[in-house]
């Protein structure tokens, strides 16, 4: 495929990413996205629902194209940064494909929720079929869509299941109040509004590639 | 409309009243004088402010007129460069306390008819700052795009989006600092004796003296000390190392590559500056204090910020190091306040500001085309 379909494809799927957490986000809302890169989807939201955005960067190159898009961003380690934020000073925090890169998983989930008075978390599945597969069939690490690089040089270094995530959510009494599980294509394959029983089965969660949650802390 | 120009001059108009400053002194007549660049458009809209930093001046993109040397944001204001003159107008005021041309102990006290000296009154960052805001009104400008400014320069900016919420909208503080460190001030202090102690000095009335009987050598000391600072290890190592000129002398002749640099720098700005102008500003930064209501009161006065910030660092300056930037950024956020931060990976320490460093300018240039995007700007 030329770079340039490539690009389209890519595009089409951040949209696609892009609306459904769009859809937890308010009209006018304070929106924090940690790992916010190049600042696409803080400009898609606040085009679409006038969010007031912000952002967290590693990379100088996010920082700049952020900035030129008239977003406030402060460039740093995300995990070093969230800690100085204060408690509810977000209305939605946004951790976008990220958490499987973080050092601490966990202490972070417990920072989103924490400036957040909610948090939209997207991950890639590893229980997905092709990951499961790669595993049991070719003893390989996978290289799929969502994570595009070998073992050796990715920075994920924290994958989990869609189930792990909904685990350790309920040990940390973080309440889930929104799901939806995508497959490769991006097509819908689960949608849990409202809170309540998951009510996943095993053939979900093995074809969704990709999961977004919203949650909030009860605290 | 009004065209960009140099060396302009402009008397304030203080009505009636003397103009009191912050430590408590008085100046009945304030002149400032400045340089602009770019067009004032018809809704006066598109105004950047810059703050100079303690040895600047107002030729931040013009020639300068007594050393001849190119503006000192050169690279950085022109047309298509980060503060963009096609689409801004940009002026840069010498700083109340200055020496070139600004009112300051140099200047003729209207009382006595002679040069104010050591009788010139205390002078504070905010002051430089209400003299700013004043020049700006004496144009019919209320509001500013922005305030951008570098070291003594970000405290200015600092000072002015506290000062004025409503009036700035966009901010830059550039290797700055919400207060001097104790370290900060005693390389001022050294500077400052050094000056006092030049027995040309004649407690600061030397202004009726031959040029080379005013303090000039005590002056050219204190520049070579600050200049060390302004500078990292690293980038005296790279520029200088251990070379010496004339294959090595004995004795004190300056053989040394790094000692002749600094001799060089001393010597050079001791004929645009003025010792006590030196004393003053040096004093001004060392007072400047923006959370001298005590520990953690940064938020609490950060938090009626209204203006978009962005705090820009380099990682080598140990003078306003960026931790000192950290602070900032942070106290900003948790006001609420819209606030970027950026931390530019750079070698030459706290004169990078001054530098032709791409990233930096780059990110400055981003910063103020996002902003202007946000208001819809279409000059």
């Amino acid at each position: 495929m030329s770079e340039e379909g490539k690009r389209d494809l890519e595009g089409v799927y951040d949209r696609r990413d892009f609306e459904e957490i769009g859809r937890f986000v308010g009209e006018g809302d304070r929106v924090l996205d940690v790992g916010c890169g190049d600042g696409r989807l803080l400009s898609y939201l606040q085009e679409g629902k006038g969010v007031k955005g912000f952002g967290i960067e590693l990379s100088l190159e996010g920082v700049g194209e952020c900035l030129s898009r008239g977003l406030s961003v402060i460039h740093g380690d995300a995990e070093e940064e969230i800690e100085h934020y204060v408690e509810g000073s977000y209305d939605v925090v946004v951790l976008s494909l990220t958490l499987q890169a973080m050092r601490k998983p966990r202490d972070m989930l417990y920072n989103l929720v924490r400036v957040g008075k909610k948090a939209v978390v997207s991950f890639p599945n590893f229980g997905h079929w092709r990951v499961v597969r790669s595993l049991l069939w070719d003893g390989h690490m996978p290289v799929t869509r969502v994570m595009p690089r070998a073992w050796y040089e990715t920075p994920n270094i924290h994958f989990c299941t869609v189930r792990d995530f909904m685990a350790l959510c309920g040990e940390m009494d973080i309440e889930i109040t929104g799901m939806v599980l995508l497959d490769e294509g991006m097509g819908e394959v689960f949608r849990l509004s409202g809170g309540g029983g998951s009510g996943v089965s095993f053939w979900h969660h093995l074809r969704s590639a990709q999961a977004i949650f919203a949650i909030h802390g009860r605290g | 409309m009004e065209g960009g120009g140099i060396g302009l001059k402009k008397k304030l108009d203080l009505g009636d009243v003397e103009w009191t400053l912050e430590g408590g002194g008085r100046l009945s007549e304030v002149e400032v004088a400045y340089t602009t660049k770019g067009v004032l458009s018809p809704l006066k809209d598109n105004v950047v402010c810059v703050c100079h930093a303690l040895t600047g001046d107002q030729y931040m993109a013009d020639c300068h007129p007594l050393t001849g040397k190119p503006g000192w944001w050169e690279k950085m204001v022109g047309p298509g460069l980060a503060i963009d003159t096609d689409k801004f107008f940009v002026v840069c005021s010498n700083v109340l306390g200055g020496c070139l041309g600004t009112t300051g102990p140099m200047s003729k006290d209207p009382k006595t008819g002679l040069p104010y000296g050591l009788s010139f009154p205390e002078v504070s960052i905010g002051d430089m700052v209400r003299v700013q805001k004043a020049l700006m009104e004496s144009m019919g400008i209320d509001r500013v795009f922005a305030v951008v400014g570098g070291s003594m320069g970000a405290m200015q900016v600092l000072d002015w989006i506290v000062r004025y919420p409503e009036s700035v909208g966009y901010a830059v503080v550039v290797a700055g600092a919400s207060r001097h460190t104790p370290q900060n001030i005693a390389f001022h202090e050294s500077g400052r004796a050094a000056i006092m102690s030049d027995p040309h000095f004649y407690q600061g009335s030397y202004y009726d003296k031959d040029e080379d009987m005013r303090p000039r050598r005590g002056l050219a000391v204190a520049r070579m000390m600050a200049h060390i600072t302004y500078l990292s290890e690293g980038a005296l190592q790279r520029k200088f190392g251990r070379r010496r000129r004339d294959g090595g002398s004995r004795g004190f002749q300056s053989d040394f590559e790094v000692e002749s640099y600094l001799r060089y720098q001393g010597s050079n700005f001791v004929k645009r500056f003025d010792a006590n102008s030196y004393l003053y500003l040096t004093r001004a930064m060392d007072i400047f204090d923006l959370s001298s209501e005590g520990e953690g009161s940064l938020v609490k006065v950060l938090s009626g910020v209204k203006s978009r910030v962005l705090v820009v660092s380099f990682s080598s300056d140990w003078l306003f190091p960026p931790r000192e930037s950290k602070l900032i950024v942070r106290a900003l956020a948790a006001g609420g306040c819209f606030v970027s931060g950026a931390l530019i990976e750079s070698e030459s320490g706290h004169d990078s500001f001054l530098l032709d460093d791409r990233p930096f300018l780059k990110i400055v240039g981003d910063f103020l085309r996002g902003g202007w995007r946000n208001e819809g700007g279409t000059v």
